[in-house]
């Protein structure tokens, strides 16, 4: 059971991350937290793709060790398999558009700074509602 | 000393940094078209905007921009786009609508003059790489300047 | 037409109006006039290509197409059947119409410096739904979905104010849903190792019963289900809908919201099948009776609304959820054929009221229903266009709300479910409720205002759209389409 749980931590970690990154998302107040808290949540998924493509984690299998997707004779004649390089590829792209996600959220967040000199929801909805909106 | 340095420059991170800079611009020229191959555009672009956004923080975002206006960052955009995205299109408009997109093979001249597999690599490595490095270059900076600008700047 | 230059259509479409968004961008430093031609030319060029595209898939069989010469488990591959073929139609038909419609309301509402970038947003935000349309790798539509998602972000905070935070909402929500996606893809990717659509349809077969499919399943529902405001999932909806500027409602209640809801059918449909579906049934059955409670609560909510905008945003909930209503009783062909000749008829619908309601802000600036009144004798084209709208949307015959619900209400006596007809009545007579109080304001009562009528750019798109709830609702109710709904159905049965 534990010899289970520790052989695929990676993946353990991935959920825990975004687990983190939900709790944030729906309990805290400050919209930067929030934004964070989505960080965190993509963070965990790219995690999660990362170990699909590790074959060197699934040790009983036999298989052992798994090389980076690189063409090295000496692995060649030693049989290593190699780790599967398309979840890499896809995680490439998913950083991109994390990367920008995030810069138009930040952007966001500078203007709704900028109008309402805070950051925390209740005070902004607060606010809104003294406007009459 | 000119007027619009705001603040006082400190002469390691001034040394340093001018130190630095053709190393990182040569190591993200290296990492777009260096290798053989697909691959590295967006690395190679990202290390090419830090080069430059190193810059801008050391000597100042006025002198930054007066290296590369918005226009020109603007354009750079687009050139990239132009380039990776145009490059898939020739090979549709080159081959009379036969091809398929990003078909590189299909592109006549280059494929007659080195054979179809060279034609794929030299395209992908010293045409898309380089358009991609472009795009991403000028989309960082202008990231960098939409965040970093705003509290001079009246949007 | 020849018939390989007919394979290039549905990838260029997507090509050209991303590098069409991009040209804008530096035309817009000579010349910030010329930004709108383009993306005019450019829609139109793109709306007779997907004319050309159903036309083809009509007559002659499904476009599949290898980008770059890769086969297709490895390479990404664009499929275009007669779904596929349909929904395109349907979004660059009613982008085209948006486009027109923009020019004069966009003028008013926003800076000029920033009709460039605007006008960048708007074609990348097509260019994006038409990608998630047309494409047959689960991946591309994620990173498609992210093109369209991001530009209508940015597009709705365009306003300012209270719309940031609209816009914000809407952010993290629909990022968050695009995150359960690809967790989704994820899974699938674990347990099948290929992203082809198709492909993994076929490997999927054999695994209905692992739970990492069920577990995938359920993620890529609620991550599209956020996408596509599906009931409980849509509180970011009405917001971004009221505060955004009227052009960009307009789109995002015609464009975005279909793509969106075409790529959660194609998924249930077409990857996980219908088989699956009846293996497992504790996570299906639940969505006949969400859209059920989506239809009550949603018109109650629409009920107590002032703000016409917001009146007409949990509208297009209401109508989402008869979409979902319909699919969720597969075995029935009229259900689901309600359900997917619902994506034109409530693109239409709705699209008209939308614009109608932009013309009316354009002109006088009320938002609120109760300063309606007296506006259909100054404003009487108009007013008979939302008029006509409203009337679709109740469901009134012949216009083209009725038809989806006909065909639903058959579909609800084809399977015995009267508790499904009773909902689709029921929400007939909640949607009169709700616009029978801006019809009372528009015609019977009066009061004087200097308004007049909208400017013929904002009014044409709107007149025509008017004429064509009607007009597609006595062609669906003639009978001649059956043949094409009966593809439709077919190809997701």
């Amino acid at each position: 059971m534990i010899e289970e749980f520790l052989e695929h931590y990676n993946y353990w970690t991935s959920v825990l991350i975004i687990f983190i990154g939900l709790y944030t998302i729906f309990a805290k107040n400050n919209l930067l937290k929030k934004l964070l808290g989505l960080s965190l949540v993509q963070t965990g998924i790219f995690l999660f793709f990362i170990s699909l493509g590790d074959i060197g984690s699934l040790q009983t299998l036999g298989i052992g060790e798994a090389t980076p997707p690189i063409i090295w004779e000496e692995a060649e004649k030693r049989g290593y398999l190699y780790v599967n390089p398309l979840p890499h590829v896809l995680i490439l792209t998913g950083i991109v558009v994390a990367a920008a996600t995030t810069c138009v959220a930040l952007a966001l967040l500078i203007r709704i700074y900028k109008e309402y000199k805070t950051l925390e929801e209740d005070e902004i909805i607060e606010m809104e509602v003294e406007r009459g909106e | 000393m000119k007027e619009y340095y705001k603040y006082k420059r400190d002469i390691i991170v001034d040394t340093t940094s001018r130190k630095m800079l053709p190393i990182v611009l040569a190591f993200g020229l290296y990492t777009m078209i260096g290798s053989k191959g697909a691959g590295g555009g967006f690395q190679g672009g990202c290390i090419v905007a830090a080069a430059y956004i190193l810059h801008a923080l050391v000597f100042g975002f006025i002198e930054g921009r007066r290296k590369m206006p918005e226009s020109w960052n603007t354009f750079f955009m687009s050139f990239g786009l132009y380039l990776y995205c145009g490059c898939g299109l020739l090979s549709i408009f080159a081959s009379l609508l036969v091809a398929e997109f990003l078909n590189y093979s299909a592109f006549w001249p280059i494929t007659q003059l080195v054979g179809p597999h060279e034609a794929r690599a030299v395209q992908i490595e010293f045409i898309i790489e380089v358009g991609i490095g472009v795009t991403v270059f000028a989309s960082f900076v202008s990231m960098f300047y939409d965040l970093a600008w705003k509290d001079e700047e009246e949007d | 037409m020849n018939d390989i230059a007919v394979h290039q259509f549905p990838v260029l479409i997507v090509t050209t109006g991303v590098f069409s968004a991009l040209t804008i961008l530096v035309v817009g430093l000579f010349n910030r006039k010329l930004c709108y031609y383009i993306v005019l030319f450019t829609t139109t060029f793109h709306f007779v290509l997907s004319i050309l595209t159903l036309n083809h898939v009509l007559t002659k069989g499904r476009i599949q197409y290898w980008l770059g010469g890769w086969r297709p488990p490895w390479g990404i591959e664009y499929v275009v059947d007669e779904l596929n073929a349909y929904v395109l139609v349907v979004i660059l038909f009613l982008s085209f119409l948006g486009i027109v419609y923009s020019k004069r309301s966009v003028e008013k509402e926003i800076d000029e410096r920033k009709h460039p970038t605007f006008y960048t947003l708007m074609q990348l935000l097509i260019a994006g739904c038409c990608g998630v349309v047309v494409t047959g790798d689960v991946f591309n539509l994620f990173v498609l979905a992210e093109v369209a998602s991001l530009s209508t972000y940015a597009l709705v905070a365009v306003a300012g104010g209270r719309a940031l935070r609209a816009s914000y909402n809407y952010l993290i929500l629909g990022s968050l849903g695009i995150c359960f996606y690809l967790l989704g893809i994820g899974f699938l990717y674990a347990v099948t190792g290929t992203l082809n659509m198709i492909d993994m349809k076929i490997l999927l077969q054999n695994l209905y019963y692992n739970k990492m499919v069920q577990v995938a399943f359920v993620l890529v529902l609620v991550g599209l289900g956020i996408k596509a405001a599906v009931f409980p999932l849509h509180t970011w909806q009405p917001d971004a809908y009221t505060y955004a500027p009227s052009a960009v409602t307009l789109i995002m209640s015609t464009v975005v919201a279909k793509a969106f809801i075409y790529a959660l059918i194609r998924l249930v449909f077409s990857v996980f099948t219908i088989d699956f579906l009846k293996i497992y049934v504790d996570a299906w059955s639940l969505i006949p009776v969400i859209s059920a409670v989506a239809i009550v609560v949603a018109s109650i909510l629409a009920y107590r609304q002032n703000d016409i905008k917001r009146m007409l945003a949990y509208s297009s909930v209401v109508n989402i959820a008869y979409i979902t209503l319909g699919i969720s009783y597969f075995t029935s062909h009229w259900s689901l054929s309600g359900a997917l000749v619902n994506i034109l008829n409530h693109a239409i619908a709705k699209g008209c009221a939308f614009a109608a309601v932009g013309a009316i802000i354009y002109k006088t600036g009320i938002k609120d229903i109760r300063n309606y009144a007296g506006l259909a004798k100054k404003m009487p084209y108009t007013s008979a266009a939302l008029l006509i709208a409203m009337l679709s949307l109740i469901g009134l015959p012949p216009s083209v709300g009725f038809v989806t619900k006909f065909y639903l209400a058959i579909g609800s006596l084809e399977v015995q479910n009267y508790l499904m007809l009773a909902i689709i009545l029921l929400g007939t007579l909640l949607t009169l409720a709700y616009f029978l109080k801006v019809i009372e304001e528009l015609y019977f009562k009066h009061s004087e205002n200097n308004a007049e009528e909208a400017p013929l750019s904002m009014l044409a798109p709107t007149m025509f759209l008017a004429i064509l709830c009607l007009a597609f609702g006595v062609y669906w109710l003639t009978g001649i389409p059956l043949d094409f709904v009966e593809k439709l159905v077919t190809v997701i049965r």
